[in-house]
């Protein structure tokens, strides 16, 4: 059978995204248990995961919520925590440039880490295709339903498993099977040492800005390495 | 209500902050130092994550080298280096970092 080239590009998005799933469905599950234990109600933990979208985020606005920190606290901290979709925005922009508005918007919402992670990846290798963009609707659209699938079962049934598991330990995991391919030559390893370490002397800083400043810094190092 | 005026706010902040350049880049050409930087972004993001992620617990530094989720990590760092392969590096760093805890109780 003959697919045609949109199907093809959005079945490829799903192949790619499909094994980083392994490490997003427990993140989703312990979200769902976290929110509840915080005290948020079955209803309003589950509306976030569609809402705000936002793994990270989501686990610090819960925090926040339940300590009844104030509007402005939530949102500017969790501006910050999302800064980096800002930069996969400017990534994958020149890929979609010319789509309808409508079509921007949906990728946009739909542009996490994980789908950012998978389909930019496509994009570099198959930058003429006219049809890439159906490659991060297929890769999107599968975490976003994951993502709502395991926030339910976190909520529903995952409060059984004990948290001495450690099933948060996927996250990290999944990170590094996902950035250790990636470092080609040194300077990619100089910007994930120096980011490493900085993340670790900025732990401190509210609001997990020390990631952001870290993730910076390691950029920075990673330019001026390559410009030497 | 005031929880889900917060939602909703948070939720658009998000999709703003995704929107933003994709929005605007086709009229601005992004700056070629701009494209430059942008390949260490994953990098250097995701690397900020992750050694918090195994070097914290309860917000304190974890002083001790029989770190359970250290040595799973730096095990999963060289099936990553040697195999390239996702699904294998999350099922062997997540099988070690269970093994580790057996072999170290207390951890």
């Amino acid at each position: 059978m003959q697919l045609n080239s949109q199907t093809k590009q959005f079945l490829l998005g799903i192949r790619d995204e499909a094994p980083i799933l392994l490490g997003v469905v427990p993140f989703g599950m312990i979200y769902g248990i976290i929110a509840l234990s915080a005290g948020l109600s079955t209803f309003e933990a589950q509306n976030m995961s569609w809402i705000v979208f936002a793994g990270s985020a989501q686990f610090m606005a819960a925090k926040l919520i339940a300590e009844s920190a104030p509007l402005g606290v939530v949102l500017i901290s969790g501006f910050v925590i999302n800064l980096r979709h800002a930069l996969y925005s400017a990534t994958i922009s020149p890929y979609l440039k010319g789509l309808p508005v409508k079509w921007k918007a949906v990728l946009s919402y739909l542009l996490t880490d994980e789908a950012f992670a998978a389909s930019i990846v496509h994009f570099q290798k198959n930058e003429d295709n006219p049809n890439k963009h159906w490659h991060l609707l297929g890769s999107g659209l599968l975490l976003w339903t994951s993502w709502q699938v395991s926030t339910a079962v976190g909520i529903f049934v995952g409060a059984q498993i004990p948290s001495s598991w450690g099933l948060d330990f996927a996250l990290p995991i999944t990170f590094i099977a996902l950035v250790v391919p990636g470092l080609r030559d040194k300077h990619g390893i100089l910007a994930a040492v120096v980011s490493s370490l900085l993340a670790l002397l900025f732990f401190g800083i509210p609001f997990k800005f020390g990631m952001i400043l870290a993730s910076f810094a390691g950029i920075g190092v990673g330019l001026w390495s390559e410009s030497r | 209500m005031s929880i889900w005026l917060t939602l909703i706010l948070l939720g658009g902040l998000t999709f703003l902050t995704r929107f933003s350049f994709i929005a605007v880049f086709d009229k601005v050409e992004p700056p070629r130092n701009l494209k430059r930087a942008l390949r260490f972004v994953p990098i250097a993001v995701l690397s900020a994550i992750i050694s918090p992620e195994l070097l914290f617990a309860n917000g304190q530094f974890i002083w001790d080298w029989n770190n359970p989720k250290a040595i799973a990590a730096i095990i999963a760092t060289f099936v990553a280096l040697k195999t390239r392969n996702v699904i294998l590096t999350i099922v062997v760093g997540m099988a070690s970092f269970w093994v580790i805890r057996l072999l170290l109780p207390g951890k």
